[in-house]
């Protein structure tokens, strides 16, 4: 089973939500859609699950168009991010509900919603009505339902949104699980940078209905294709500092000039848009070649154990990423390092032109 | 309500500390209060069941009673006007009547309403505002302006003084009232539940019947409720369309004032049935009909 979505465009009220995505998932694959909201990731989705008919291109499924055929006649399920289930069926009946609308016998019914729930962790839940449910025990159910029929095609649009933190942590890790065993599309939407590393498998950066990059997940996040790619995958985003690349130094901001790396002279001289990533910035000087750079501290924001730092120089911002919790006075002089062979480099199309070498790693293109 | 019981012992913490009223003064003007409390709702319902109490003490009495002098309960208590009511065809026919076509209007109404009011929650489409809102215009036309095309129409194809007239005639402002209140309750059922549905593999129909119209239970309840409530008072249209085999019972009703004077226990007893379906139906709605009011945008 494979899926090829090609040249679609989607167009609501003159305003285009999808344009020209060419997008081909294949057979067993986890993949994780990710951008901001209005992105297009739900509309992507509805038009792969045959909710709404594209306005241009074709949904090839196992090498037949499918375009036009009602979502009733293709084998796919859906989870949402609000908690959808029937309020007037059981926990059971719910899950049950594809299977005995497929015409399957009872008892075989009966056996596959006992794995699922079982599966899920809430096989005592199964005579409840949904209403009388947490909505992490809601979620499951709906997944319960997605799950329990093989489906060629699953489609999960942020169903952890909703969920407290922990539980989603939880519930990430238990449904990369689920999937290892099935030979299925898995299609997983989300807007955290961090949630679609953490799945892992292969991940399509979209913003504003445009596809911009399709890869493995880590291969996306260490090569972006490009600056908008970038800023989609880090959490907190990429820096993003402008500057010109002369004989064997770069400048900054017209007065900050530092040598660079060799790779990156091999780039022709002009205007760069340079890119470093928050967690590549330290505090304390770490290699020969960084770049000590005076800033004042804007705000220090703490999100669980890391510290997200922003600071500015006289022309820009910058983000750090440190570990622990820390502590800064608004104003405060701080000294940052900017490791200077870790630079991303984007013409000024936004094209990624250099990509830093990681250690032990060859760099690719 | 826990809401409200943590507020007054917020209040109650606040008068302790700062006040300087004794305790015993407090109490004294809390018990104060909700005697006066007592008091006014007490005479508030006294006020509002009176004449209904009255019907019913006129029901039960003779008609030389009820003439006769002021009594506050019956002297001489007798059936008999229920009873006369009972065994003359004439008279309960009226009630047959009119329940036929409440419940035949009840019926049309909703078949027509559900599927429309589907339809305006669900999809957009050139007009639909428009029409929704023509629709409630409906509502506000006076029913005498329909009064003489129907009689004149419903004459000419043979469907006057039948059930059916007056039911689909009271369609007239039921529908409207209908798709009016249950788009309301289908709109606050979220979409995705029809796109899971249809994911699933139900059928249009299937999906509508199990899974719909269960969750929207409670308005169409409430629904009911107000097309019986239009349809059992209303007295023009029906009157109008009618003659002798369908007759409603307010008109039946009419037939008490005669030339030797008006039957007063028996139109008092008469006034008394008409008021048992509609409490029955309330008693039914009771726990819904706040929210039917809201027309389920909660």
């Amino acid at each position: 089973m494979s899926l090829h979505l090609q040249n679609i465009d989607h167009i609501v009220g003159g305003v285009p939500h999808i344009s020209g995505v060419d997008l081909a998932l294949e057979p067993g694959s986890f993949n994780v859609l990710l951008g901001r909201t209005l992105a297009g990731k739900t509309t992507l989705m509805r038009l792969m699950a045959g909710l709404e008919p594209p306005t241009r291109g074709k949904v090839i499924m196992d090498g037949k168009d499918v375009t036009n055929v009602s979502v009733r006649k293709r084998n796919v399920s859906m989870v949402y991010q609000q908690f959808i289930n029937y309020p007037s069926f059981t926990v059971y009946d719910n899950i049950a509900s594809p299977l005995k609308l497929a015409k399957h016998p009872k008892k075989e019914i009966e056996k596959r919603v006992n794995e699922i729930a079982e599966m899920l962790h809430i096989e005592h839940l199964l005579h409840r009505f949904p209403q009388e449910l947490s909505g992490g025990q809601q979620q499951r159910t709906a997944m319960g339902r997605a799950l329990v029929k093989d489906a060629d095609l699953i489609l999960f649009d942020e169903p952890l949104v909703n969920l407290d933190y922990k539980l989603r942590e939880e519930l990430r890790d238990e449904l990369r699980d689920l999937f290892k065993a099935r030979n299925c599309i898995a299609v997983y939407a989300t807007t955290e940078p961090n949630e679609a590393l953490a799945l892992g498998g292969n991940t399509a950066v979209l913003h504003e209905g445009k596809l911009l990059q399709y890869g493995p997940t880590e291969q996306v996040y260490r090569e972006p294709d490009s600056r908008f790619s970038a800023e989609m995958f880090s959490e907190p985003p990429i820096n993003i500092v402008p500057g010109k690349l002369g004989a064997g130094e770069i400048t900054f901001d017209h007065k900050l000039h530092f040598p660079c790396d060799a790779k990156l002279q091999r780039l022709a001289p002009g205007e760069y848009d340079f890119g470093v990533r928050a967690s590549h910035l330290t505090l304390k000087p770490q290699h020969a070649d960084d770049l000590a750079l005076e800033v004042h501290v804007d705000v220090a924001e703490i999100s669980g154990s890391e510290t997200f730092l922003h600071v500015h120089h006289e022309r820009f911002p910058l983000v750090l990423h440190l570990a622990g919790i820390h502590q800064f006075n608004v104003n405060d002089p701080l000294t940052v390092y900017v490791p200077t062979h870790q630079l991303y480099a984007f013409d000024n199309q936004g094209h990624t032109v250099h990509i830093p070498t990681r250690k032990g790693v060859t760099a690719h293109g | 309500m826990s809401y409200q019981l943590e507020n007054s012992q917020r209040g109650e913490k606040y008068n302790t500390i700062f006040s300087k009223v004794t305790p015993a003064q407090r109490r004294n003007r809390n018990a104060r209060s909700r005697w006066r409390a007592r008091l006014l709702l007490g005479l508030y319902l006294v006020l509002m069941i009176l004449p209904i109490y009255w019907l019913i003490n006129m029901s039960l009495q003779t008609n030389s009673e009820i003439l006769g002098s002021m009594t506050l309960w019956p002297q001489n208590l007798t059936f008999d006007n229920y009873i006369g009511i009972f065994t003359n065809p004439s008279w309960y026919m009226g009630y047959v009547n009119s329940m036929l076509y409440v419940a035949m209007n009840m019926l049309i109404t909703i078949c027509v309403a559900l599927p429309a009011a589907y339809a305006f929650s669900r999809y957009t489409f050139i007009g639909d505002k428009h029409l929704f809102f023509w629709l409630l215009t409906n509502l506000m036309a006076p029913p005498a302006v329909f009064l003489l095309p129907y009689f004149q129409l419903y004459y000419s194809v043979g469907l006057f003084d039948t059930h059916i007239a007056v039911a689909l005639a009271h369609c007239l402002f039921n529908i409207p009232l209908a798709i009016w209140i249950l788009e309301g309750f289908m709109s606050s059922v979220p979409k995705e539940i029809d796109e899971t549905a249809y994911i699933d593999g139900y059928s249009f129909p299937k999906f509508f019947i199990k899974i719909f119209i269960p969750m929207i239970r409670s308005g169409i309840g409430v629904t009911l409720f107000f097309l019986f409530m239009f349809s059992w008072v209303e007295l023009l249209l029906a009157r109008t369309l009618t003659a002798t085999s369908a007759q409603p019972i307010g008109m039946i009703m009419t037939r008490t004032s005669t030339a030797s004077g008006i039957d007063w226990g028996t139109l008092a007893a008469a006034g008394v049935l008409t008021i048992i379906p509609g409490i029955l139906v309330v008693y039914f709605v009771r726990n819904h009909i706040a929210k039917g009011f809201a027309l389920g945008r909660t």
